[in-house]
């Protein structure tokens, strides 16, 4: 290793010399170089749609002619808005009914595969293969497995004498039909889990042991608080996906061709704001709309983030 | 003790519960082989095996057009960000200097908006450069990094020795030198990470197609095969023979994808969840 010419690496509380000064402003304009993509990106196609979104939503527009502006007129409308309504109430039906179950399901399958040992590589992958699904077809299986004659669902109930009922098409079980289509999805959550548990150190669970704690108490006692800190994760993540459900539900029961179903029922948000921003070119409306759910959204990770704030438990060595 | 006795059961709910996930796409291979009258039979081996479904699809709809446009446009998304996600990671975890953890700050922030935030107004943009109707939305925004991978890179940049990049501007090698041939090479796990999901995310992606492109031949395959599902599955035409083949020709490429890059994508999930 050869010390050439190049000047010394700036370092310590040298007086910065002018070359050092320099180089420093070099090494800013490098910098500023390589975040380049991010900046443009951030200004054009970030800061600028907040804005400009922020301005429409207190706009009539159609596209075609120019914004008109109309004060907090949308946001009055939504109010009165019965189908705004429905759609929240949709949203927030099946957040309640997937989030929970999501996590439990997807921690107790976690917990299976920590005890598979050397198999355990085998069933996540197959746990995992079906997050590979595109949505669309996500979409396709709900109508195909939960059809209400001859479903595959409806069958596997029937073998064990259950009448099932009309999943697709009764406004009751639509919202239940998709949620437990998505917890098909789960590999994800599962994989997360699985990597948070392999890191609660064995002799808890031994000291556990000895103090004659059962598997249950064991796990409610010392594996749930040891991955407290991955488990609010995994709940903010879920519910923040569930609150913009779009594609299943609008794959399924919306569309230009579908006239079969009756779909109140599975009018999430995200697809309301669909049709009133593309398919009805309101787009002002469709504006006010995103930022009610953005305020939505916001408002409930806050409250998870202060919830979690008494009952995540965080580790010394973790910030 | 109850470990012993625990065991079996714990694999008879492991392989249970590997029927439930993996049975819904055998039921879907199988019923794309089976003549229109039986698909609906339930059956796991088709009683008619035949192949005219695929036929069907294949001459009835531009199936070619839309696998060749799905694939360009998650090409072209996939490479794009990869890149300047990179780049932009590397500008964050390399260089100091004043503001860059509150130009970070943005970074992250940016992922906790919700793309409903910014959805007309990004069409409004693409729609005045004269690109709708064109797949270049579906991609073109990737050229600007995304923040979820510009994080995960950063992070996997920061675990390299420093060391490294100081020996090599010690001799002489320029910042773009050291971040072309030193740190991209090494970053080689997280860009494949990246570039996996990036391929996994732009190839089925539905809503994008529905909003930038209306004519068929400009079609993603899951824009595709929602069109089909509209015009076979509901309404008048009741063939779902083919909407269930086209769901199996949407899907197949991930799962070879999935068996590709299973590895990566199981390593990544585990750490970028286990960091949040």
């Amino acid at each position: 290793m050869t010390t050439t010419t190049a000047a010394p690496v700036a370092a310590g509380p040298v007086a910065p010399t002018r070359t050092a000064r320099a180089r420093s402003r070099r090494n800013l304009w490098s910098a500023l170089l390589f975040l380049s993509p991010w900046i443009v990106g951030f200004l054009v196609f970030t800061l600028w749609p907040v804005l400009y979104s922020a301005y429409l939503s207190l706009t009539d527009y159609d596209v075609i002619n120019d914004p008109r502006f109309i004060g907090l007129e949308n946001y009055r409308d939504m109010a009165a808005d019965p189908k705004i309504a429905l759609a929240l109430t949709n949203t927030v039906v099946y957040t309640v009914l997937a989030v929970p179950l999501h996590v439990v399901g997807a921690l107790g399958l976690a917990l299976l595969l920590e005890r598979a040992g050397r198999s355990s590589g085998f069933f996540r992958t197959a746990f995992f293969l079906p997050k590979m699904t595109p949505p669309v077809a996500v979409g396709v299986l709900v109508l195909l497995l939960f059809n209400g004659q001859n479903g595959l669902v409806n069958e596997a109930l029937g073998a064990v004498g259950v009448q099932g009922p009309y999943w697709t098409t009764d406004q009751a079980w639509i919202k239940p039909a998709l949620v437990l289509m998505s917890m098909w999805t789960i590999g994800s959550t599962v994989i997360i889990l699985l990597a948070a548990l392999r890191q609660v150190p064995s002799e808890l669970y031994d000291a556990a042991r000895v103090d004659g704690a059962g598997f249950w108490r064991r796990t409610f006692a010392v594996t749930v608080p040891m991955i407290s800190g991955t488990l609010f994760f995994v709940v903010v993540v879920n519910t923040i996906a569930a609150f913009q459900m779009f594609t299943e539900a609008y794959t399924a029961f919306f569309g230009s061709g579908n006239t079969t179903y009756a779909n109140e029922a599975a009018l999430f948000y995200v697809i309301y704001l669909f049709q009133q921003g593309f398919e009805n070119l309101n787009m002002g409306y469709a504006s006010a709309m995103a930022w009610l759910l953005f305020v939505i959204i916001l408002a409930v990770t806050l409250v998870q983030l202060a919830v979690s704030k008494r009952v995540v438990y965080y580790e010394g060595d973790q910030k | 003790m109850t470990r012993r006795v625990g065991r079996p059961l714990v694999l008879a709910a492991l392989v249970a519960a590997t029927v439930v996930f993996v049975y819904p796409f055998v039921w879907l291979v199988s019923a794309s082989f089976k003549p229109r009258g039986e698909v609906f039979d339930n059956r796991l081996v088709p009683e008619t095996f035949t192949l005219d479904n695929y036929v069907q699809v294949w001459r009835e709809v531009p199936m070619a057009q839309w696998l060749g446009n799905t694939t360009l446009v998650t090409v072209l998304a996939g490479i794009t960000v990869t890149l300047s996600s990179a780049a932009v990671a590397w500008g964050f975890a390399y260089f100091r200097f004043r503001g860059r953890g509150f130009l970070f700050g943005l970074v992250l922030a940016t992922m906790m908006l919700p793309g409903a935030v910014t959805l007309i107004p990004t069409y409004l943009i693409w729609k005045e450069l004269g690109f709708v109707g064109t797949l270049t939305p579906l991609w073109a925004g990737n050229l600007f990094g995304s923040a979820f991978y510009i994080f995960l890179i950063r992070q996997f940049f920061l675990g390299l020795p420093r060391e490294l990049f100081e020996a090599a501007q010690l001799d002489g090698a320029g910042n773009w030198t050291i971040f072309r041939a030193i740190a991209l090479p090494l970053a080689r796990p997280a860009l494949v990470l990246t570039l996996l999901f990036e391929t996994q995310a732009a190839w089925t992606d539905l809503m994008r197609p529905l909003i930038y492109v209306q004519d068929s031949d400009k079609f993603t395959v899951p824009r595709g095969l929602k069109a089909l599902l509209d015009q076979y599955g509901f309404g008048g035409e009741w063939h779902w023979e083919i909407v269930v083949t086209a769901s199996v020709i949407a899907t197949l490429p991930m799962i070879l994808l999935f068996f590709v890059g299973q590895r990566h994508f199981v390593q990544g999930i585990a750490t970028t969840g286990s960091k949040g």
